[in-house]
This record gives structure tokens, sequence and C-alpha cells, in this order.
């Protein structure tokens, strides 16, 4: 009846496990009680939950990013407070089999459930707005979207209460993922949520390039997009071609352990190495599917705060799709140390190098923005700043450890740890910094405290550097990755170093909290009435902060490169219209959240072989899709009063109007 | 006079500051021997360090000028700076795109030159020119010990790896199940083992000493533990040792190793003096529980299918039949 479900997948022995279950239940009911005491829930439901508003859905992707954030640092704590424990002798406080799905659930939070909803949330508030658009080519889709990653970090999130999660490593290398090596449920919890959670993914890239090619205000070449729109097709043209890579290799991988196949198998015809390829097939285009709409972000920012156009836009925009390409022909840099000859070894190494050539091109175009303009010292600045040293540092590794002789000693070392942290943590982490500091009161209508930002970003970067400077010292020292007691005296002072630099980040954490907690409460001092705080260029300025759902009231004509800087200059930008149409628009709908429902007891289902369950679940979900095909009540037309009546009152507003 | 003082006494702060910055800069490299890789102890690491240094120092070329300009700018330009000239139009210039286009294509350049000749002569199966004989060493990870057999020499190890100093030693690896990584640190390059495929490493110590030697590569719940001694010892010393292994009581017989190959950690260092036949080629080919060996079943699948041989690359997992 339940599979392999029993009493027993509760891990009520484990009190460690029992203390964050218990704070994670006590938090949801928390958020619902509040709910209700606010009498909050037909506006969440109606407003929030079935919207198909593209903006409503980044947000709520931002706030499962960061719900997922505080998940992901738990265990970054965890594994610190541990390594530098136990490197004093002794065990420390975990066990080896809960420290590896310590460190497994940590980079798979981080990477699939904190830094892509990120990325994916920022690129829906604004993408549709930069190209002035008044939503994404297909809303319910979007909807459906968000819904399949928000199902995905659930069942991550009930492997802490209910059974276990994968000890693999974040990319499940066979043999060790495969049955006979990893028999419970963990590696089960990994591949589902990452399969549902991935085909959201897929058709948020899908709804993104069509966006962005089909959608684009008449005038809008492509050589006038805004920069983030070009890192946001780049990165989602890459989503498209990388994510079926690890849609397929997951399924062959669940063939294995649940039909007895033998793809990656040790011996039987099966072959691990193939597995290795194929992932990072997927997971090298992955990294840059993160870091280059956060380029987008930095490339706005820096000519934005800069008071000037972005220097070299069209080589900008031609490193771009250079390293868009020269993504996917660099996966082996990921494993130099497995035998291959030394002309294939060379020539990854050396295409990986070639990717640092656009890279460093792109860093030098922010300089040159900088140049010769007025530079204000913002929050998004400091970001940007700091991610211009950081990452510089952190390229300088990695094209150290393309050279596959460096790779030989470096690899699987704490410095390949330091390495990717620095690029991550200093390219993406900054980047959603920097972009929600630029664009949170675009969505909401006022900025975030300044002063709580500085704090956060000032935690952040001293943080970074103490908690991963060590690693990199650690690394030439010889100590490996995933130790669970890295027993050296020596390693000892290193390891509790960078335990006191993670501490410093998550005070950045805590101060970005604060943040949005003070700005809250301060909100009509921070108001922003005109929906162009920062003296913008792009067209998402172009209309009121936040914006009316429809976004623009009339669609905006595309004249030059930074077109709504353009429009101020000609004196045409924030115009009242005399005359408006009325405007198409989707109606909201719980489809995409009802089949998300569905798709995580499916889920669920199949981690614990609960057959008939899975079963069930398919049928309702796929014919709940089925069934919102022949929905044809699926939009409306806004009537051309009701936008008289919300742009009257913005133009009521403005200084100059008032 | 006073003015004279300050600047003295500035100059000495100056210089106490650069005395300070210097020695944390080098303190840790004063420290050597906790750094193992920028301390090898064999030519394949002292290769690989020497490529550390140089591909670091190329790219501090650009990377320091970088970090540099990035304040620099940031700070000149600065919107309360209104002496500062202001260009609101200005984002091209057809001079500074050629630089920084090729600033960053010189220093790949010339990496990229590096790299291709050093992947070739530090390739790990590349063999280590000596005037001295190779020793052959057969290892395979097993869950979660090493084993180290000794071909030419007929005996076996769990846990140390003894070999002569300044004499290459011939790795060829392999694993029971779970895929882990070779690697003595301060002799150099790391290498996969993986179960049922071959991989091959040559390394050579030219210090005598004990280093550490690991998994780097996550195997489960007892990697940690995955660790081993690695001996440089004189030409005397190693045959003393090679002598004290035979004189040990213990076989390593096909059950012994069955029983070895269980899941096991922290199992103390174990000589034996005898070495079942064949027994890396029946750990390689997954055939120790009495299973048809793989290169047995490739072999009879060549004979009944016409001329479809499986397509196996040379590299890096030759199967014992074609090595």
């Amino acid at each position: 009846m339940f599979g392999k479900l029993t009493l027993a997948a509760i891990p009520y022995q484990n009190p460690i496990i029992l203390g964050a279950v218990a704070f994670m239940v006590i938090c949801v009911i928390a958020v619902l009680a509040l709910v209700t005491y606010f009498r909050f829930w037909s506006t969440l439901w109606n407003d929030w939950l079935t919207s198909v508003d593209h903006k409503r859905i980044g947000v709520m992707y931002i706030v499962l990013a960061t719900i997922m954030l505080l998940r992901g640092f738990a265990d970054a704590l965890m594994m610190r407070l541990q390594q530098a424990l136990a490197s004093a002798g002794g065990p420390g406080y975990l066990p080896p089999e809960h420290f590896d799905q310590v460190f497994t659930a940590h980079g798979v939070i981080m990477i699939f459930f904190m830094a892509m909803p990120f990325i994916v949330g920022l690129m829906n508030v604004v993408v549709p707005m930069q190209i002035g658009a008044r939503d994404v080519a297909f809303p319910y889709m979007n909807s459906l979207s968000f819904w399949l990653t928000v199902a995905g970090a659930i069942l991550v999130n009930l492997s802490l209460g209910i059974g276990d999660f994968a000890k693999t490593g974040w990319l499940a290398y066979p043999p060790l993922s495969e049955l006979h090596m990893s028999p419970g449920v963990g590696v089960d919890y990994y591949i589902w949520s990452l399969q549902i959670a991935g085909i959201g993914t897929l058709l948020g890239g899908v709804n993104m390039i069509t966006t962005i090619l089909r959608m684009r205000a008449p005038g809008m070449t492509l050589m006038r997009m805004p920069i983030f729109t070009w890192t946001s097709l780049c990165s989602n043209m890459l989503i498209v071609a990388a994510f079926p890579a690890l849609t397929a290799t997951l399924a062959m991988l669940s063939l294995d352990r649940y039909l007895g196949m033998h793809f990656f198998t040790a011996g039987s015809g099966g072959n691990p190495m193939m597995y290795i390829n194929l992932i990072w097939i997927w997971g090298h285009p992955e990294v840059y599917i993160l870091v280059l709409p956060c380029f987008g972000v930095y490339s706005e920012v820096v000519a934005t705060f800069s008071g000037k156009p972005l220097f070299g836009y069209t080589s900008m925009v031609y490193a771009t799709v250079c390293i868009t390409v020269l993504s996917f022909m660099v996966w082996l840099h990921h494993f130099f140390t497995m035998g291959s000859g030394a002309d294939v070894n060379a020539f990854f190494g050396i295409m990986t190098m070639i990717i640092a050539v656009p890279t460093g091109v792109k860093i030098f175009n922010w300089l040159f923005t900088i140049y010769r303009g007025r530079l204000r010292f913002e929050p998004p600045v400091l970001w940007t700043l700091g991610f211009m040293v950081t990452f510089t540092i952190g390229g300088m590794t990695g094209v150290l450890m393309a050279v596959p002789p460096a790779d030989f000693v470096l690899h699987n070392s704490l410095f390949l740890i330091a390495h990717f942290h620095n690029a991550i943590i200093g390219g993406v982490v900054f980047g959603v910094m920097a972009g929600m500091n630029y664009w949170f009161p675009k969505a909401f209508g006022f900025k975030l405290d300044p002063f709580w930002g500085k704090v956060s970003f000032w935690c952040w970067i001293i943080g970074f550097y103490v908690a991963f400077m060590p690693l990199y010292a650690l690394g030439l020292m010889g100590m490996t990755r995933r130790l669970d007691t890295p027993h050296n005296p020596i390693w000892h002072t290193y390891l509790v170093v960078a335990m006191i630099g993670a501490v410093i980040i998550f005070l950045g954490i805590l101060a970005e909290l604060v943040q949005i907690a003070v700005s809250l409460r301060n909100r009509e001092v921070l108001r922003d009435v005109t929906g162009d705080p920062w003296q913008g260029r792009t067209l998402e300025w172009a209309t009121s902060s936040p914006p009316a759902y429809y976004n623009f009231p009339t669609t905006p004509i595309v004249t030059a490169r930074d077109a709504f800087w353009d429009m101020k200059q000609r004196g045409v930008a924030m115009q009242p219209l005399g005359t408006y149409h009325q405007i198409h628009m989707p109606r909201n709908t719980a489809t995409g959240l009802i089949i998300a429902g569905f798709a995580t007891v499916l889920g669920f289902a199949l981690i614990w072989h609960i057959w008939w369950l899975a079963g069930a679940t398919f049928v309702v979900a796929f014919g709940v899709a089925i069934g919102k095909s022949f929905d044809e009540d699926r939009d409306y037309y806004v009537p051309v009063e009701e936008i008289e009546r919300t742009e009257k009152r913005y133009f009521a507003q403005l200084p100059s109007e008032g | 006079m006073s003015g004279l003082y300050g600047m003295a006494r500035r100059r000495n702060w100056l210089r106490r500051t650069r005395n300070i910055a210097l020695l944390g800069a080098i303190a840790p490299l004063l420290g050597g021997c906790h750094y193992a890789l920028l301390d090898p102890a064999g030519p394949i690491g002292q290769d690989e360090l020497n490529i550390i240094y140089l591909a670091t120092g190329l790219m501090l070329l650009v990377v320091v000028p970088v970090i540099v300009l990035t304040l620099l700018f940031a700070w000149r330009y600065r919107a309360s700076n209104t002496k500062a000239t202001y260009r609101p139009e200005w984002s091209h210039s057809g001079k500074i795109e050629v630089v920084i286009w090729s600033i960053p294509a010189i220093i790949v350049a010339i990496l990229g030159y590096v790299t291709w000749t050093t992947s070739h002569t530090l390739d790990p199966y590349r063999p280590i020119a000596s005037a001295n004989k190779p020793v052959e060493v057969e290892v395979a990870s097993l869950n979660w010990k090493w084993l180290f057999i000794y071909p030419q020499l007929g005996i076996a190890t769990v846990n140390e790896l003894a070999f002569p100093v300044d004499t290459p030693v011939e790795f060829r690896l392999t694993s029971s199940r779970v895929m882990n990584a070779f690697f003595i640190p301060r002799l150099g390059t790391q290498i996969y083992t993986m179960a049922g495929m071959q991989t091959r490493l040559s390394l050579m110590a030219d210090r005598v000493g004990t280093y550490q030697g690991m998994s780097s590569n996550f195997s489960g719940d007892g990697f940690s533990t995955m660790r081993f001694a690695a001996k440089a010892m004189s030409a005397k010393d190693f045959g003393a040792w090679v002598e004290k292994v035979r004189a040990s009581h213990e076989a390593l017989t096909l059950s012994a190793y069955r029983k070895l190959a269980k899941p096991s950690e922290n199992l103390p260092v174990e000589h034996y003096a005898t070495v079942a036949p064949h027994l890396f080629h029946d750990i390689l080919n997954l055939c120790t529980d009495g299973q048809t060996c793989i290169d047995a079943q490739h072999m009879a699948r060549r004979m009944t299918s016409h001329g479809h041989e499986m397509a196996m690359a040379k590299r890096p997992h030759t199967l014992a039949h074609g090595s």
C-alpha cells in the first residue's frame, strides 16, 4: 500500500534532524497563522498563487530562492562546523552518513533551488518590461514552470523529515549513486526533485526565448536590446540546449535504479564514465546559465550609475554569444584526471582558457564604462565593484585549473572548492544581490534601505574572503574535498577561520532580511513615485513603479539603444497619452499550481515505490493539463476606462505634474 | 625640522608595514612542509608546481592591473568628484577595443602553448625517463582501503605503499566498486580509479620520506579514512622492506581478498607474502566472486557477433585483455 514507506523512515532518533524538521514545521505554521490572522488568504490566492503576471511570478521565484538560501546556508554552516571541530581530532558532531547528505543537499539546493530561481525570477520580473512587452509569451506556462520548481524544492525538503537525501555529492556520480551502493531513497529524492524542477526550468527557457524573440516593442532590433535581455536570451538558449542532457542522464540513472538496467553500472556493459561526461555536458553550461544574466545585471548597473551608455555594447554582445557557444566545448575540464589522452585534455584546457578572453573583455568594458562617468555608490554599485574584484580572482584560479597538469594536483582539493565559490558567490550571488537592490523599487514602488544594503554587502564580501581564502591555502596543503573527519592539527586553524568567515556571511544574509523588513516599514520615506528612481536608461523604467499589471498603457516605440534614455532626451518620456486602446491580457489560472501539486505527490510516490499513487497522480496531472487546453476563457480585454483611471493616478502623483 | 622628523617617521612606518606585509605573504611559504603542493618530493610534482607558478604569474600580469584600475576608476569617477572629466555620451573607442581583446588573447595564447606542451610531457600515462628500472604496482581501491600488489615481487600490502627513491613507479589502477582517486600530493598527479577499467600513472620520488596518500574522490561513508602512507626509501631499505613483507604469514588468496573487499574502515597496514595469481586482472574484470570476467565476455561476444567488436576507447579503460 505504501511501497517502501514505513514509520521507520522518520528519523526521530536523530536530534539534529528532528530539530531542523521541527523548526521548519513551526515556520510553516507561523506563516499560515499570519496569513490567516491578516485575512490575506484571498489576496494570496487570487493575486499571487494563481497569478500569471510575470512580475508576480518573478517575485515568487525570488521568495523561493531566499527561503532555499537559508536552508542551503544552514547546511554550509553545519559543514564548516563539522570540519572545524573534527580537524582538532575526534569525530565531530556529524556522523559520515549525515555529513554526506549535508554537503550533497548544500550543492543541490544552492544551484538548483537558490541560484536558478533567483536568476529566473530576475529575468521574469525584468525582461518583458525591458523589451516593452505586457507579459511573457506563454503566461500560464510561466506559472506552471514556477510551480514545478516549487514542487522540486518541496521534495528536497521532505527528504529531511521522511527518509534521507542522497549521500553522493551534488552530481551523484555512479557507481556510488547506483542501487547497490545507495540502496536508500536518497538518490531517488535527488532524481525526482531535479527532474520535476528541471521540466519547469526547460519550459521557462522556451518561454523566455519566445518572449525575447517575438515580443519586442517596435523598433527594438536585436542590437538595440538591453544587455540584460541579451544575456537572458543566451542563458535561456543554454537552458534549452543543456537541460535535456540533464533530464536524459537522470532518466538513464533512474532506469538503472528502478528497472535494473546497466547504463552506468560498473560491469554488465555499463559505463560510469558516460554519466560523468553527460552530466557535465549539462553542468558546465549550467555555470554560464547562472552567470550570464548576472553579467547583464552588472552591465545595466554600471551604465545607469555611471550616467553613461555601456562601453563597447557591440563587443559585449559578441563576447556573450562567444561564451554561450564555447560553454558547450569545455565540459571535460571537470575530469582531466580520468585518464583521457594528452590531446583531449589539452584541447579542453585550451577551450576553457579561450572563454577567459570574452570574459576579460567584459570586465574591461565595465571598467571603461566607469571611466569618465559619474559613479554613484548605491548598493547595486557596491555589489558590482565587489564582483569585479572578486570574480577576477576566481577567473584566474579557474584558468589555472584549466591547465591539465595544474589540475592534476588541484583537482578535488579545497582549492577547487574555493575557486568555484569564488566564481559563484563573486559572480552569481553578488549579481542577484545587485539586481535585487536595483530592480526592487521597480517591482514594489519603493527603494531598499541603502544602509542595511551596505551592511549586507560588507558582511558578504569580508565573510567571503575570510571563508574562502583559507580554503585556497588548504587546497595547496593537499586537503581534499568532502572530508567528514579532516584529521590534521595544522588544518584546524584554517578551518576555524573559514567557519568564522561563514558566520560573517550569515550576518550578511541576516542584514539582507533586515534590509527588506526595514524598507517595508519605511516604505513611505523610500517611496519612488516616478517609476525611474535611478535615472535609468532602459524601458523598464519608462513605466510606473510598481507597474500596472499590463506594464505599459501603450506599447513604447523604440528608436535607439538605451530606449528610455533616448525618450528622456527627446522629451517624450513619461508623457500621458490622449487616447488609450483596450489591452489584451491573460486570465489568472490555478492550473499550474494544481498540476505541480500532483507532480509533487507523483514524485513522492515514485521515490517510495507507491505505484498505485504514482499512476493515479500521473493520470490526473496529465488530465488536468489536457483539460486546460480545452479552456477557451483564457484571456480578456482591459477596458479603456480602467486604463485611463490607472494612468491618471500615476501621472497625478508625478512631481512635475503635481 | 618637525616635517623632516615626520617624514622619517612615516618612512619608518612604511618600511615596517611593508615588512609585515611581506612576512604575511611569505609566512605560509616558510612553513613549506605544511603546503604539500608547494614542496614537491618528486619531478612530476615539481614540474606541476612550476606550471602553477608560471600560469599564475602570467595571469597576475593582467589581474593585478584590472583590480587596481577597478578601484582607481571607481574612486576617481565617483559622483562627488566633480573635478574629474565627465563624458556622458562616450561609449566607444576602437583603440581601446583592440587592446582589451588582444591583451587577454595574448596571455591565453601563451598559456595555451604551455597547456599543449605540458599536457603531453606530464601525461600521467607517460613513463618517466630514468636509469633505474621502474617498479610496477597494481593498485585497487576497495571500500574503504587501498590494496597495492607488486607483480614483479609477488607481494601485496594494504594501506601502505613503499618504493625506492629515484626510481619510477608505474601504477596500474582500478577499483573494486566505487570510483576513487589515487593521490599523493607531495609526488604530484592524481588519477581516478574506476571499477572495470584501468588507468595508469607514473610517479617518482627524489627524496626519502613518508608522504600522505589518500583518495581524493568521494566514495561513500568511509571515504575520509581512505588514507595510506607512501614511503619513498633508499634501495637498501626497500629491499629490507620487501623481505619484511615476504616474512609475513599472510597470503592474499582469492578468499582472503573477498573478505578484504567487504566494506570496512580504518584497516591497519597489512602485508601479504603471496598473492593469488592474476588477482589484479580479476579485480579489474570484476570476476573475483566467480563471475565470467569482462574480457572473457567480450571475447565470447566477439566470436559470436560477426566482427561487431565492442567499441572501446583505448584509454583509460583498457580492459585487462587489451593491455
